[in-house]
């Protein structure tokens, strides 16, 4: 393997690895924000304990995504120093206002949430949760204005050899960021609540502190159902904003070969790439996917073959991610919406239904990581779309290294990851701490 | 006139990276021969656990400031340091994570385990910056296309050694005086004592740098054209030599105080040193990265400008808040309570 797929492999290994905490950060701060609040203005030490309960399961996550995100900020430069000299007037400025606005304001006040809990009034150390939250989702913005102008470059002229600003205002407000922004954080919330349904109604099952996670379990069920439908719906625009901006990765996320007016939505299909073709299509809507995905259902799709092959990202890998992403994201709208209908008497709930909650924790983190799929391999060969290939992109440096560091990045990783899912599984199963504890 | 400015404001976060983590690299690296029990363990951990989180945001502020202000020399730096630079982040990642894990099972081996993942990953950061830096103060065997043409060998020259060594020891004084501010007792005792001892060693490694600097690299080119420059590293003698003056009247604050300085000091002595250099080549100094060859935009770095000078004041005020907050010391009944590390 050569460096440039190497570093490939170490960036989507350290990208999916690091996204694999940030959706719950972003989610469950504001869950538990709500909660502290909720005690704040009640009084009821019973959301002062959830707070606390659900705020360890949150730092023990918390801190594995903060120092997987370093590795990612560092690996521009170790590993892709083409993209960063040929883009880092852009690219590397969105970077550095995130650690200055959004990373610092995080960091800072999460320590002062929690050891802050004797030092400060109840109301000031509610501003503290909200001061997190707002910066774990301010940092969620730039982060993905950054992302989306890899997607779709604009406000730059090509100068001096490279991209360079002319329109700030144009980066940081495009309609594509705005909505990539959205998806990812309604996303992230469905997960958060689909992550709290799932734990409580582990407990609610056994029947144990049934107040506790009751409680917990109707405030995740509004959650998950508006978020979860909010994702269907903004996702829908983020794939019309996609198939303006990005004509090669629409073509393979729904594998359609030629181009052609009024082109139908096959509910099955099967990529044959090296043949150029679908080997199976069934079930073909007339019309529906050029009105789905270009607003007119007599509008014409460009295929795949319309691009030189050289430009076309990889189909079967792009297509499938996607398809199973919309199923997931589906398949949450509808668990969501029975879970609000079920919330105000969940103790009665189906036991088998309860369960199935549980069980479905891991299946927003499967559907945020093949979004990630979608957007980063879809947009290939590009590093960023139209402008610059990620083949152009690597830094000059010996393919030994990368591969040590892989090897090292998949280790640690793996050791990493093994040891937050047992801390997180074995807070989550525990019983919350009695009242009396933590009134001290 | 930008790029001067951001020269500096590149210095100046770094030295504040030094100046914030610094005592928390230089604890954790203590931890194992300071701390002798668990009770004590979890003091040192606690000592540190409300300020290592925001100040490992000063990293990563001044790493994407280089990749914003100076991309070409974010490219270049980072690649041709890729070996330590991914050895820093793995350390820095096992540090942090020791932190949040350890106290969650009651288990010896496992607490063993991520005690040692606390001092490894403080100790390789402490000293792989310290080698990085005085590699890039000497120059490093980079051609004009930004290849860089050495191993990870090639850092670990005697001055690249000493440097490490440098860091190590500011960071170790640095950590044993937040060890004696934040804990009392017998621990407090040794917190104390370490910084006493180790101060002897700093002070040596001090002057043998000053001394290297000086036949390694060309550093004091600058001061030399520029005499009422020294007084930079004037500041980190005479802070040094504070250090060890509150350390024998047992004021602990201002001892702490005068190490960050001497920190703070130390990393500029190099910083201004080294410009216009940012990244110096031993090939041909043609190739050396500058702030005016590798910066970005002007329009990139005016608006860089207007959010530092906005964002970072505000930073300092909340960051100093912070620490005004928890600067109390830990005590037992701190680790009574259930959010304790």
């Amino acid at each position: 393997m050569d460096v440039v797929m190497l570093s490939r492999l170490q960036f989507a290994v350290a990208t999916l690895f690091h996204f694999w905490f940030v959706p719950l950060t972003l989610g469950l701060t504001v869950l538990i924000a709500i909660m502290e609040t909720k005690y704040v203005r009640t009084g009821n030490e019973e959301y002062k304990r959830m707070a606390k309960w659900w705020g360890k399961i949150f730092l023990i996550n918390f801190v594995v995504g903060v120092v997987t995100g370093i590795t990612l900020e560092f690996q521009f430069g170790t590993n892709w120093s083409g993209y960063s000299k040929y883009v880092g007037d852009i690219f590397g400025s969105l970077l550095a206002i995130e650690a200055t606005v959004a990373f610092f304001l995080e960091s800072t006040f999460i320590a002062v949430w929690h050891f802050g809990w004797r030092k400060l009034s109840p109301k000031a150390h509610c501003v503290t949760i909200w001061l997190v939250a707002i910066g774990s989702n301010m940092s969620a913005y730039w982060i993905l204005v950054a992302n989306s102008w890899m997607q779709h470059p604009v406000g730059y002229v090509i100068r001096n050899g490279r991209a360079e600003l002319v329109d700030f205002w144009a980066v940081v407000t495009q309609p594509f960021a705005v909505i990539t922004f959205l998806h990812v954080i309604v996303a992230a919330y469905t997960l958060a609540g689909f992550f709290v349904l799932g734990v409580s109604a582990y407990h609610i099952v056994r029947k144990r502190n049934l107040s506790f996670f009751d409680k917990s379990f109707r405030m995740a069920a509004v959650f998950a159902l508006i978020f979860s439908v909010a994702t269907v719906a903004i996702g829908d625009l983020h794939g019309k904003e996609m198939a303006k901006a990005q004509p090669t990765k629409l073509a393979a996320v729904e594998s359609v070969w030629e181009t052609r007016k009024g082109a139908p939505f096959y509910l099955f299909l099967v990529p044959d790439e090296a043949n150029e073709r679908n080997s199976v299509e069934i079930l073909g809507i007339p019309k529906f996917l050029s009105w789905l995905a270009l607003g007119d259902s007599n509008a014409e799709f460009k295929g795949l073959k319309s691009f030189p092959k050289e430009e076309r990202p990889p189909v079967a890998l792009v297509f499938w991610s996607f398809r199973i992403m919309v199923g997931l994201g589906f398949l949450f709208a509808l668990v969501g919406f029975i879970a609000w209908l079920k919330r105000k008497k969940v103790e009665r709930a189906n036991p088998l239904f309860l369960r199935l909650l549980t069980w479905m924790i891991p299946l927003p983190y499967v559907a945020a990581s093949l979004g990630w799929i979608v957007t980063e391999v879809g947009r290939q060969p590009w590093i960023v779309y139209g402008v610059l290939k990620t083949s152009q992109s690597a830094s000059p440096v010996a393919g030994y290294q990368v591969a040590i560091s892989l090897a090292a990045f998949i280790v640690v990783y793996t050791l990493l990851g093994l040891a937050a899912f047992y801390l997180i599984y074995k807070h989550a199963t525990k019983d919350p701490e009695p009242l009396a504890e933590s009134s001290a | 006139m930008l790029e001067t400015i951001w020269f500096l404001l590149w210095g100046i976060l770094w030295a504040v990276y030094f100046m914030t983590d610094g005592f928390d690299l230089g604890l954790g690296t203590l931890s194992p021969f300071v701390a002798k029990n668990d009770t004590e363990k979890r003091l040192v951990y606690n000592a540190m656990g409300p300020f290592w989180d925001g100040n490992e945001v000063w990293l990563i502020t001044a790493g994407g400031v280089t990749f914003a202000a100076f991309p070409t020399t974010y490219a270049v730096m980072f690649s041709a340091l890729y070996s330590p630079l991914l050895l820093i982040l793995f350390g820095l990642i096992v540090r942090a994570v020791s932190f949040e894990f350890r106290g969650k099972v009651d288990n010896p081996a496992w607490k063993k385990f991520w005690d040692f993942c606390l001092f490894i990953g403080s100790f390789l950061p402490a000293l792989l910056f310290g080698v990085a830096f005085a590699n890039i103060f000497r120059g490093i065997p980079i051609d004009a296309n930004g290849v860089y043409h050495g191993t990870i060998l090639t850092l670990l020259n005697p001055y690249g050694i000493l440097g490490g060594l440098l860091f190590v020891l500011l960071f170790l004084v640095h950590g044993a005086l937040w060890l004696a501010i934040k804990t009392e007792g017998d621990i407090h005792d040794r917190g104390g004592a370490t910084a006493s001892k180790i101060w002897v060693v700093l002070l040596v490694a001090a002057v043998a740098f000053l001394i290297a600097t000086w036949f390694a690299t060309s550093l004091y080119n600058n001061y030399l054209s520029y005499p009422i420059l020294l007084v930079i590293p004037l500041i980190a003698v005479l802070a040094l030599l504070a250090t060890r003056v509150f350390i024998a009247k047992k004021a602990w604050w201002k001892a702490w105080f005068a190490s960050s300085a001497t920190i703070m000091f130390t990393t500029l002595f190099g910083v201004i040193g080294l410009y216009p250099n940012l990244l110096p080549s031993s090939l041909d100094p043609a190739a050396s990265l500058t702030a005016f060859n590798s910066s970005s935009s002007p329009l990139t770095l005016k608006i860089m400008l207007g959010v530092a000078l906005v964002c970072v004041p505000i930073v300092i005020i909340y960051q100093i808040w912070t620490y005004n907050l928890f600067k109390d010391k830990v005590t037992d009944k701190d680790l009574s309570y259930d959010e304790a590390y």
